[in-house]
């Protein structure tokens, strides 16, 4: 009784434990349904039948859904079981609007006899099964998150230099006026997409050994508990490094990530709400140092004030968002009759809107919610968590989905100024594509280890039970 | 840490509700304000998904919606473009609608009040929204015999019903090809309008509704009206017709077409001098009768009022203040008098239907797109331009005027047709002739105004065989 009673203490849920992933498959299952009467939809909208090379299609998705399952069954079997169906959903319904776009985008050009285009869901798709492969991959050797711990200054090093890369003469490309890709032969690669992932790892294996003396008090302001001085040292670190970004690789969006994140997690670390005053102070003398000093992002202010003052050039794109929206209304266009591929960059940046428009107010509400159901579990994952590490790793790593998601939504929407960032597994783009996947993997990975009965401290009776229950 | 963590997520959901309640605003409350904003192309896309509705003469259609395999589901053809172009105007996704394609937009779309129930049941049927029809007045005989007749000079050719108001022809020259404005390249689109405003001879402009130029003599049929009207000239009532009018206030001398004097000893009956077309007979009557009564006389023809076709044409124009030599200058149609063939179209069809003006139209009836006619247009009465009696003297006077005066070219063999020449100095280039006239006399069933722009020669050698053949047209 009494062994009992201290073994429930020590682990409360142990070998009861149920792995959920049943579950999981079938939530894939049912995503993987949702997602193909999506794709039909397109099809017999768009030219009365089924898309050509449906059922591969299919057939793919399918397959990468079970490796996807089967290897977090394998390897991580006491996950988080609904993480992975609400990504791969996301991933999937991105690659049907993918697909939506390329049979606008074809049939434009046929309409003005221009040679067709080339398909990007193709691309979309091969990226996804190379990001499912991924997750597996990342599920197999990092076998505990806290392991990742060892490699905190190196993470730094390698998140850094990723996101230097596309300066370097040669081998960075400018795309859109933002310099954030490199170029390697045909194949084009966003750095800084990694680097998120690099970085997240480097904060959160410092704030493990720096949290106690962030923490320190100095003075307080307005009854705001302020860091002392000498500390403030990372954190204008970040500040300088995301300013850097703006500034050589004219990037607003993945500065405001880093910054976010950078801030969200030692202020989870810390506890002390002083460094979210001191955060958000440095984001607004950031941002109107920037409105000063770029011309770019002065611009891109002027445009979210009033968009429609500049409707045929520089606002086009967020003013066709929001005709796209509205055009969607309540319950949207329906898949394939609407009208996203007006937006420039539908595809990409803008995939929020044309979900928007074909799939209406509706539709736009149920795909942030996946994504909050996302974050929520990443969160959630976080507060489970045993080892410091893994807390402030999964906080990172659900906060940068969540800030992401919001500043491209609240930038298609004009809620507040456009910046150009890829929405997280919907937007057509590998990078980011994998990028998502590996850091859905470090969250499963994460759950996994804070559900799984710990051996450790398991005593030789429940050790004989759990080889009877093998 | 836990309870940081539990804040973090909260404001998380802060942000979170604000995407969904900026979504909401924009798609819900602000949707139809978007939706609605000039330069909303997805409108203009919209509309080309729905089969627009036919616009028709007689039973043929002059504008119709085909299906397409594009992005836009229809196009808008226009199988003989120029001929109809005046009427039904075209219909861009780059420039908007003209014509009755904007003017009957509501039908031709479907969102009509009148076609509420055809919606109600094609949605209920599960079918795609169809757009009304709207049948035209225009008569395909008189149309093609105006435009064959202008043969491609500057000029524009009114018809109309008299007893209605019908406008039975509506052509110009040069016309556009409206296909080529409705297309769905955009840049082809773009380079024909270029190219059509670049043109100087405005193939845009619709010339018999909304070009207006001096009418030259044709007005002498306002001053003869305005004459009898006075009470104080009857048809024979003699008047002064010398070789030379000295404009009163001026030196200047005015000449008649002919330089010599409209008849015997410089005197002519006002019958002669419409017949002859004299020039000096009509500055003097319009001296005589004063600015205020051709003003009057022309405002009751219609001049002054901008109708509405149902697209707007140009209202005539008479002088506001014009001085003793001035006013005499507009009883034979220059100074300031101007007027479009659709209003000098008018004045012939008010004196043939005993004096009274009706207001002109042109689309008949609007149907549903199975071709029920849903409203038809009752024809409205203007006003009365002159009594009917002076309308029959008036009506005697023109009919002479053709049958042996300077409007011969108007005579069909076997109908009594009514007519008046006119040559309209316009101050730059050629003269501009004219044609009214109406058939038969004595049960007038059409009344055309021919115009020339800048084409030389005189009325009666150019204009009437035009007008006269849409007569013809109209009458066989």
């Amino acid at each position: 009784m009494s062994a009992a009673v201290a073994a429930d203490a020590v682990a409360p849920d142990n070998a009861e434990q149920p792995t959920r992933r049943g579950q999981e498959l079938l939530l894939l299952c049912f995503a993987w349904v949702l997602g193909s009467l999506a794709l039909a939809n397109v099809g017999w909208a768009t030219q009365d039948g089924l898309p050509a090379r449906f059922w591969t299609a299919l057939a793919v998705l399918a397959g990468a859904g079970l490796v996807a399952h089967a290897a977090v069954r394998a390897l991580a079997p006491y996950a988080e079981p609904v993480m992975l169906p609400t990504a791969y959903l996301l991933n999937y319904l991105g690659l049907v609007m993918i697909y939506r776009l390329d049979v606008a985008a074809a049939r434009r050009a046929e309409e003005n006899g221009s040679p067709a285009p080339t398909p990007e869901v193709i691309g979309q798709l091969t990226w996804t099964v190379l990001g499912v492969l991924l997750l597996a991959a990342v599920l197999l050797i990092v076998r505990d998150h806290r392991k990742l711990q060892r490699y905190t200054y190196i993470s730094l090093i390698v998140g850094v230099a990723l996101l230097l890369l596309p300066l370097v003469p040669g081998l960075g490309t400018t795309i859109n006026g933002a310099r954030l890709w490199i170029s390697v032969g045909p194949f084009s690669f966003q750095p800084g997409e990694l680097a998120k992932i690099a970085l997240a790892i480097f904060l959160a294996g410092y704030l493990v050994t720096h949290r106690e003396s962030l923490a320190i008090v100095r003075r307080k302001v307005l009854g705001v508990s302020l860091p002392r001085g000498r500390d403030l040292g990372p954190l204008l670190g970040a500040w300088l490094l995301a300013l850097a970004i703006m500034a050589f690789e004219t990037d607003l969006g993945t500065a405001a990530i880093f910054f976010g994140m950078f801030v969200a997690m030692v202020y989870v670390a810390t506890q002390r709400r002083g460094w979210l005053v001191l955060g958000a102070f440095l984001l607004v003398v950031g941002g109107l140092l920037a409105n000063l000093l770029y011309g770019h992002v002065r611009t891109r202010v002027q445009i979210w004030l009033d968009p429609f003052e500049f409707a045929n050039d520089q606002g086009y794109q967020i003013v066709q968002s929001l005709y796209g929206l509205a055009n969607g209304g309540l319950l949207g266009t329906g898949w394939g009759q609407g009208y996203p591929q007006l937006v420039p960059f539908a595809s990409s940046d803008f995939i929020l809107s044309a979900f928007g428009e074909e799939l209406g107010l509706t539709g736009i509400f149920a795909v942030l919610l996946f994504y909050a159901i996302l974050v929520q579990r990443g969160l959630r994952t976080a507060v489970a968590c045993r080892d410091v590490f893994g807390r402030l790793l999964a906080t990172g790593l659900a906060f940068v989905f969540a800030l992401q998601v919001f500043i491209v939504a609240g930038g298609v929407t004009k809620l507040i100024p456009l910046t150009g960032l890829t929405t997280p597994f919907l937007s057509a783009g590998g990078s980011a594509l994998i990028a998502n996947w590996i850091m859905v993997a470090l969250l499963l990975r994460i759950s996994d280890i804070t559900r799984r009965p710990d051996p450790v401290i398991q005593s030789p009776d429940q050790a004989l039970t759990q080889v009877v229950r093998l | 840490m836990t309870r940081s963590i539990i804040r973090l997520a909260g404001v998380l959901a802060v942000l979170l509700i604000a995407l969904l309640a900026n979504l909401t605003y924009i798609q819900w409350f602000k949707a139809d304000d978007y939706r609605t904003a000039t330069g909303n192309s997805r409108a203009i896309l919209e509309e080309y998904s729905r089969e627009r509705g036919p616009i028709l003469v007689g039973r043929e259609a002059v504008a119709e919606s085909v299906e397409t395999d594009g992005e836009l589901k229809y196009l808008r053809q226009y199988p003989q473009g120029e001929l109809y172009a005046p009427a039904t105007g075209f219909y861009s996704q780059v420039y908007g609608a003209t014509g009755i394609e904007k003017a009957e937009n509501k039908v031709l779309s479907g969102v009509d009040d009148r076609l509420l129930f055809d919606r109600l049941q094609q949605l209920f049927a599960g079918r795609d929204p169809q757009g009304g029809a709207v049948t035209l007045t225009l008569d395909a005989a008189a149309q093609q015999a105006a435009f064959s007749g202008l043969a491609g000079r500057p000029g524009a050719v009114a018809a109309l019903n008299p007893r209605t108001g019908e406008i039975l022809a509506l052509a110009q020259s040069p016309s556009f090809d409206p296909n080529l404005l409705s297309s769905h390249r955009s840049k082809q689109i773009r380079d024909y309008y270029t190219q059509l405003t670049d043109d100087p001879s405005e193939p845009l402009l619709n010339r018999p509704l909304a070009a207006v130029d001096p009418p030259g003599s044709v007005f002498k049929v306002v001053v003869a009206a305005a004459a009898l009207e006075s009470g104080r000239f009857t048809p024979q009532t003699v008047i002064p017709g010398p070789r030379t009018y000295t404009l009163p206030g001026t030196d200047t001398q005015l000449n008649n077409a002919s330089r010599t004097e409209c008849g015997p000893g410089g005197k002519v009956t006002l019958t002669e001098a419409l017949v002859v077309s004299c020039n000096t007979a009509f500055a003097w009557l319009a001296d005589q009768l004063g600015d205020d009564a051709v003003r009057a006389q022309a405002e009751r023809f219609g001049f002054g009022t901008s109708f509405d076709v149902p697209m707007p044409a140009a209202a005539g124009r008479y002088p506001d203040n014009p001085d003793p030599a001035q006013t005499a200058l507009t009883g034979i149609g220059q100074f300031e008098v101007r007027a479009s063939a659709l209003n000098m179209a008018q004045v012939a069809a008010a004196v043939a239907q005993n004096g009274s003006v009706m207001d002109p139209y042109l689309v008949k009836e609007i149907s549903s797109p199975d071709l029920q006619v849903l409203d038809t247009t009752t024809p409205s009465t203007f006003g009365q331009a002159m009594s009917p009696q002076h309308a029959e003297e008036l009506t005697s006077m023109m009919v002479q005027t053709v049958e042996r005066g300077t409007a011969s070219g108007g005579a069909i063999p076997g109908v009594r047709v009514a007519g008046k020449t006119g040559t309209a100095e316009t101050g730059n280039s050629a003269d501009t002739v004219w044609f009214i006239s109406f058939a038969p006399a004595e049960n007038p069933q059409v009344a055309v105004a021919v115009v020339l722009q800048g084409a030389g020669g005189s009325g009666g050698s150019l204009s009437a065989p035009i007008a006269r053949s849409v007569m013809e047209a109209v009458l066989n």
